[in-house]
């Protein structure tokens, strides 16, 4: 499996950029140890005109580069965990609903479709504007608006392995339901979670820049989506101010993809798109 | 012979690399005469479907000839460009496959299918198109042809729809009809019906016929010519009289022996201890019912009532939708039936709770059908055999010493504990599904076409172990097949059904010799080749 993996430029790509940004997140502190709040230069420097300060100065006169190292913590921080927290709600429920059937599946999906009925970002910002703003609170806003496809997808795969015979196999030595369930079912459904787990992270730092964009982002925390927004009104003048962040959201969730793309085709290698000759 | 309509010279198919083997197919060469059956037999793997596909130019991608010519009409087919290539499919070489219902369109209606193959090839009006497809329905002995014009190919039967795709198949009257296993998923008296129109349209149509099968018997019951297959080469070939009565090469007498002969073994004494009761026994299946619509019912197994003693192997016979798979299913509880009782060593089986069955579940166990579907593709094999026990409570590291121990047994080797399912063949699968069934020192072991999936020589192989494992352990097995010829070289007693009912029981030499049912004798004389059957091994 890994080999197909890695034997997929694109989704080498995506690691590498991934592994990147990363890296960064986790050095910031080290490369630049005053934080990404201080001025250190006189406001609007565009990039490469300073030494130093390779991405220029915000309106305030913040380092910029710094701006990105920090936001890329909170983009990556957020992303995993509202992703590991939607998953802790929907594959459970999903499961419940795929295995037991009946009223099991009759409750918990209406109670899944009461939740997709609603927009998506509606939802999330409600529910951030009732929490208040926090790190905290934006990333269960961000996992509490994305698990139902998720309990959709770990249903329907369990209802397909449901009905193969080593099941039935389990049933007669005596195990019990839910064991059969944990050690015998999930298992066989996980390479479609990972897959699509790898999009979530995507989705989820889309979402939570745009939160912060809106103002709703953790005002102590730095992140992509606050500088993007921060830099609004100063487009006219100062469009790479936008730009930079813009690049870093679009180059990481393209990377996200990539890696979720090349796991689902190693993963699934009946239904990979390019044929193998 | 005339002239051959088909001669296939030096074929050879590359597959991807990674494969198995570098060559699906090897240095074939074959000719088809007019009028001619010719039959391809093989394994699984012996490319005898590749050889088919390769003449209709239906290779899967990766997979390409590599040498090799195959004249018919006067061209190579094999070089031929694609548009080429398209029009001579379905027109003069057309090809029936194993699974009708997957190879017809779910939602077009049988007598639009038809027309459609002339749709494809430009023939005839909108008006004659469906006359034609009319009399082709009538030709190839489907009942009511108006009706089945209209239908979908879920309202017919699994024959029917053989049919269909046959009068599809004959719909441009092609010179040479390629049949790749196309009785395999069939019943043996549906399998018999096939076959006989098969024969009879060759007469009426003269057309060549190409035959691939992995079944003798079929072999004996339509060859003309029959050319014997093995790993992508040819090792025999010749009149069928003589492939069957004078095999030369080893493969082919190998095969030939591992087939189930229905030579009856010597009847064994057996004790009157029931190991399982099954005391009228009813299972309803009831589907649709709607505010307009009346409840479906359909009676799976309808008050039947039968005894296995302990060292026993009853034979469970039937047709598909005899109730055979649901009364077996009933007996481990896998289904709860709606009447009746399964007795057990004394404890009803069918009455227990959730809770006390689990308790009880150890007592019978199951083979399953599906070698391929039955283990757990993420979970060793020590897992698969000894999560049984250890729920039971027998402490882990005496159950891993009893797996290691019942894989030596079935033959495996103890080393195959820490491995997984994908590393075993289908016949070794059966073999750990048989350890993981011993594991539970059941009192009865259910079989549930627990060899049918098998090549013939690995189904002899487990039949072998079967047997010797009756000896050994005493074991009480219900055995539940399609196939009379199985059954009789394993049961003592065979027991046939037919729509839910039980239609008959007694020892396999009252069952083969003198059955007193219609019904029994109808599926005796559909076994294919059992007339060349009799001839070699019965009498003896």
């Amino acid at each position: 499996m890994w080999k197909r993996f890695f034997s997929n430029i694109g989704a080498l790509i995506g690691v590498a950029i991934l592994v990147t940004v990363i890296a960064v997140a986790l050095l910031a502190p080290v490369i630049y140890p005053q934080g990404p709040w201080q001025m250190v230069q006189r406001p609007f420097l565009p990039p490469f005109t300073v030494d130093g300060l390779p991405l220029g100065t915000d309106t305030l006169g913040r380092d910029v580069a710094a701006q990105l190292a920090y936001g890329a913590r909170v983009s990556l921080l957020v992303g995993l965990v509202s992703t590991i927290v939607a998953l802790l709600i929907g594959v459970p429920l999903g499961a419940a609903a795929g295995f037991y059937g009946n009223m099991v599946d009759e409750g918990a999906m209406r109670f899944t479709e009461f939740f997709q009925t609603i927009p998506n970002f509606a939802l999330a910002i409600v529910l951030v504007a009732i929490f208040q703003p926090s790190l905290a609170s934006i990333t269960l806003a961000i996992a509490i608006v994305s698990w139902p496809p998720v309990a959709r997808l770990v249903r329907a795969e369990v209802m397909s392995v449901r009905k193969r015979e080593f099941v039935d196999a389990a049933r007669v030595a005596g195990l019990t339901p839910r064991r059969i369930l944990i050690a015998q079912v999930l298992p066989n459904t996980v390479s479609p979670i990972i897959v699509m787990a790898s999009l979530m992270v995507a989705t989820a730092i889309l979402l939570e820049s745009s939160l912060s964009f809106l103002g709703l982002g953790d005002p102590n925390a730095m992140s992509w989506g606050y500088m993007i927004g921060a830099a609004r009104t100063v487009i006219r003048s100062a469009w790479w101010l936008s730009f930079i962040p813009g690049v870093a959201i679009v180059v990481t969730v393209l990377a996200l993809n990539l890696i979720g793309e090349g796991l689902n085709d190693a993963l699934n290698p009946h239904l990979a798109r390019k044929a193998r000759a | 012979m005339s002239d051959p309509v088909l001669s296939v010279e030096d074929l050879t198919i590359g597959l991807p690399e990674g494969a198995d083997r570098a060559h699906a197919v090897e240095d074939v060469s074959l000719a088809l005469a007019k009028g001619e059956i010719l039959c391809v037999v093989g394994e699984s793997g012996s490319g005898k479907s590749m050889t088919a596909n390769a003449l209709m130019g239906l290779l899967p991608p990766g997979v390409t000839v590599r040498t090799g010519r195959a004249m018919f009409e006067g061209r190579d087919i094999l070089s031929l460009p694609e548009p080429q290539k398209q029009a001579m499919r379905g027109e003069r070489i057309a090809m029936i496959f194993q699974e009708p219902m997957t190879a017809l369109n779910p939602l077009m209606r049988i007598g639009e299918q038809i027309a459609e193959v002339y749709a494809a090839h430009d023939r005839y009006s909108t008006s004659e198109r469906k006359k034609r497809a009319l009399d082709l329905i009538r030709e190839v002995g489907l009942p009511d042809p108006e009706k089945i014009v209209r239908a979908y190919p879920f309202q017919l039967s699994g024959g029917q729809r053989q049919r269909a795709m046959i009068a599809m198949a004959l719909a441009l009257e092609p010179t040479i009809l390629i049949a790749d296993e196309p009785t395999t998923a069939l019943d043996v008296t549906t399998q018999a019906q096939i076959l006989r129109l098969i024969l009879d349209l060759r007469d009426r149509h003269g057309m060549a016929v190409m035959f691939i099968t992995h079944d003798f018997g079929v072999v004996a019951e339509i060859a003309d010519q029959v050319i014997v297959m093995r790993e992508g080469q040819i090792v025999e070939r010749g009149a069928a009289a003589t492939v069957l009565g004078a095999p030369e090469h080893p493969y082919t007498r190998r095969l030939l022996d591992a087939i189930p002969t229905g030579r009856l073994p010597e009847a064994r004494q057996l004790g009157t201890v029931p190991a399982l009761e099954i005391k009228d026994l009813r299972k309803v299946y009831r589907t649709g019912g709607g505010f307009f619509k009346p409840v479906r019912e359909v009676r799976a197994v309808d008050d039947v009532s039968l005894t296995v003693a302990r060292g026993e192997v009853l034979g469970l016979v039937g047709e598909s939708g005899s109730g055979k798979s649901t009364l077996g299913r009933a007996a481990v509880r896998l289904i709860t039936p709606d009447a009746g009782q399964v007795l057990v060593g004394g404890t009803d089986i069918a009455a227990l709770s959730e809770e006390e069955l689990r308790k009880e579940r150890h007592k019978v166990q199951m083979v399953f059908q599906d070698p391929y579907a039955s283990l757990n593709p993420r979970q060793r094999i020590i897992g698969a055999i000894t999560d049984g026990p250890i729920t039971r409570g027998v402490p882990r590291k005496e159950a891993e010493a009893r797996a290691r121990e019942l894989l030596e047994i079935v033959g495996l080797g103890a080393d195959a504990a820490t491995r997984f399912p994908h590393e075993f063949s289908g016949g070794q699968r059966q073999r750990i599904g048989i350890a993981r069934a011993l594991a539970m020192d059941p009192e009865l072991i259910v079989a549930d076409e627990a060899v049918s999936a098998l090549d013939v020589s690995i189904q002899a192989q487990v039949l072998d172990l079967l047997r010797d494992l009756r000896q050994r352990m005493e074991l009480s097995i219900l055995f539940i097949t399609h196939d009379l010829r199985v059954a009789a070289q394993l049961c003592d007693r065979i027991a046939v059904m037919q729509k839910g009912k039980l239609v008959e029981i007694g020892t396999v030499h009252e069952i083969f010799q003198s059955p007193q049912k219609e019904y029994t004798r109808q599926l005796l004389a559909a076994v294919p080749g059992a007339e060349w059957n009799r001839e070699g091994s019965l009498t003896a």
